[in-house]
């Protein structure tokens, strides 16, 4: 019955943007139960983007980026205690203060974490830094303000990018050390990463690609001073930013039974979480960048989105979904859109481009630095990234939506004939050569080759 | 007061840009970037430009008051 639905006490865990939209909408849908939120940070629920960009620039500070709400929630907040565990028999949360909450439906959304420097004493020099919470980006920014001789970024991904056009725009040194073929390889492939790599050797980066950081050393007082490379250079700096991707939080659920592992906990397209046994829940629902789920666009893979926009879109789905019975229920098939901008440039990506056999660039250049690429995979479009055209994003959406056919036809956009490139390899690597994790993971297989085994309780 | 862009959204037509200078800006030809804590100065010109946003991405809001019951 509806009315029982609209009952009952509800827990969120995770107080970001996908808890914090999934509590309003349960309001707006009419929840009128008591309803926790659980966050393991002490802050209220801030915006994340900017603290790549207009915190690290120094035109916004770091505890400014608060999110704004669509209505007040009306929630019990738990700030600052993290969940520890979760009995699903007992349906009982619990918190690191030796508490336990009760619920009877139950909303996870912890999502990820900054993947640390596997070595924790060189982790511990002064200087290193990862980016990924507030207080990070507030130690960052009063480092780059503080005036270093140079910043080493490890990794090349969005947010190693993305800090070191921070760095370049405030006329500061920056060494960026990628372990893969180039920036941006792992998201977009071959020919936009070569794209990425031009864009910051043009604006003073120096980029070193195909190396690894082999070791951090300090001065004897425990300040950083540099990093050794696999191939054999050595960096001096005063500020280390550890930028590897993202680690799932998970951990809390383990031994509850549920498919819960390094890509996330897996659920189907209605957000309810699965078994470690594939069996669907129907009181646990999942949302956000911890989550993975199925994609009737990209073979009903598990994708994994650390994107902005999927935490919104699924948070609201799984609400409605926590309210409403089975027949009302709604699935969670937004195709995926992201955004980065670096270097003056913005970039936006709409499917998955590492769902993808080959890519194209069907309008403008790579030498004007404003392009569309198409990615296709035998022979539908499955993915498409503008750079400064963000207004074609919309159309090629229809394109990944309808399985149009690629290449895309010569007007396909709109009267700009398309580019006389022949199609190449989309040249997605295997992300395990990556220093930067993709922020799109497709976590069964890439669809020319299997990567990735999910073992339950691995 | 606070903001929020829905950057997956945003098409840089840029109407929040000449409207309320100090909160939007561009940077370079189509990168939006804002000052998310709302002066009140600013407030009744945010309110405009997210009136008229082509693509309705802007929202103003209280940030949440997250208190514990």
């Amino acid at each position: 019955m509806p009315g029982d639905l609209w009952e009952g006490r509800i827990v969120i865990v995770g107080a970001s943007l996908a808890g914090l939209r999934a509590a309003e909408t349960l309001r707006e849908e009419g929840f009128t139960g008591p309803l926790t939120l659980v966050g393991e940070e002490p802050r209220p629920p801030y915006d994340r983007p900017p603290l790549s960009k207009q915190v690290l620039l120094g035109t916004t500070t770091a505890d400014a980026t608060r999110l704004p709400t669509r209505r007040d929630p009306d929630a019990d907040w738990r700030l600052g205690v993290a969940a520890t565990g979760l009995d699903p028999l007992a349906k009982r949360v619990l918190l690191a203060d030796g508490e336990s909450l009760p619920y009877d439906r139950l909303l996870i959304a912890t999502g990820t974490r900054a993947r640390p420097w596997p070595h924790p004493e060189q982790a511990a020099l002064d200087g290193v830094l990862p980016l990924r919470t507030s207080d990070d980006a507030a130690q960052l920014a009063d480092r780059l303000a503080a005036g270093p001789r140079r910043v080493l970024v490890i990794g090349g991904g969005f947010t190693g990018s993305e800090i070191a056009s921070a760095c370049r725009e405030q006329g500061i040194e920056v060494t960026v050390a990628e372990r893969g073929s180039g920036p941006l390889v792992g998201a977009l492939g071959g020919t936009l990463s070569k794209l990425a790599a031009g864009l910051q050797r043009a604006h003073g980066v120096d980029l070193r690609c195909g190396v690894t950081v082999t070791a951090l050393s300090g001065d004897g007082k425990g300040r950083f001073t540099g990093a050794g490379l696999s191939d054999g250079s050595h960096i001096d700096a005063d500020v280390c930013v550890i930028a590897l991707g993202a680690v799932r939080n998970v951990e809390w659920l383990a031994d509850t039974g549920l498919a819960a592992g390094p890509h996330g906990v897996a659920c189907d397209a209605g957000c309810r979480a699965f078994t470690m046994y594939g069996i669907v829940t129907d009181d646990v629902f999942v949302a956000g960048d911890v989550s993975r789920f199925p994609h009737p666009l990209f073979d009903y893979q598990l994708l994994s989105l650390e994107h902005w926009g999927n935490a919104v879109t699924q948070a609201e789905v799984a609400a409605h979904n926590m309210v409403h019975p089975g027949p009302h229920r709604r699935p969670h098939l937004g195709v995926p859109v992201f955004w980065s901008t670096q270097f003056g440039v913005n970039i936006k990506s709409v499917g998955v481009p590492t769902f993808s056999d080959q890519v194209v660039i069907a309008q403008g250049s790579l030498a004007e630095r404003r392009l569309v690429a198409v990615y296709g995979y035998r022979g539908r479009v499955t993915a498409a990234v503008t750079v400064n055209m963000a207004k074609w994003l919309e159309h090629y959406q229809s394109l990944i939506e309808t399985a149009a056919p690629f290449p895309p036809a010569p007007g396909a956009a709109d009267g700009h004939p398309l580019v006389a490139e022949f199609p190449v390899p989309s040249d997605v690597p295997d992300p395990k050569g990556l220093s930067h994790g993709p922020t799109v993971a497709l976590t069964g297989h890439l669809p020319d080759r299997r990567l990735t085994v999910v073992r339950p309780g691995s | 007061m606070q903001i929020v862009v829905d950057l997956t959204r945003c098409q840089a037509y840029a109407q929040c840009v000449f409207l309320a200078p100090e909160v939007f800006r561009l940077s370079g030809e189509e990168a939006l970037l804002y000052r998310p804590d709302v002066p009140d100065d600013q407030l009744e010109r945010v309110r405009q430009a997210a009136a008229a946003c082509p693509v309705q991405a802007i929202l103003i809001g209280e940030a949440v008051r997250a208190d514990a019951r």
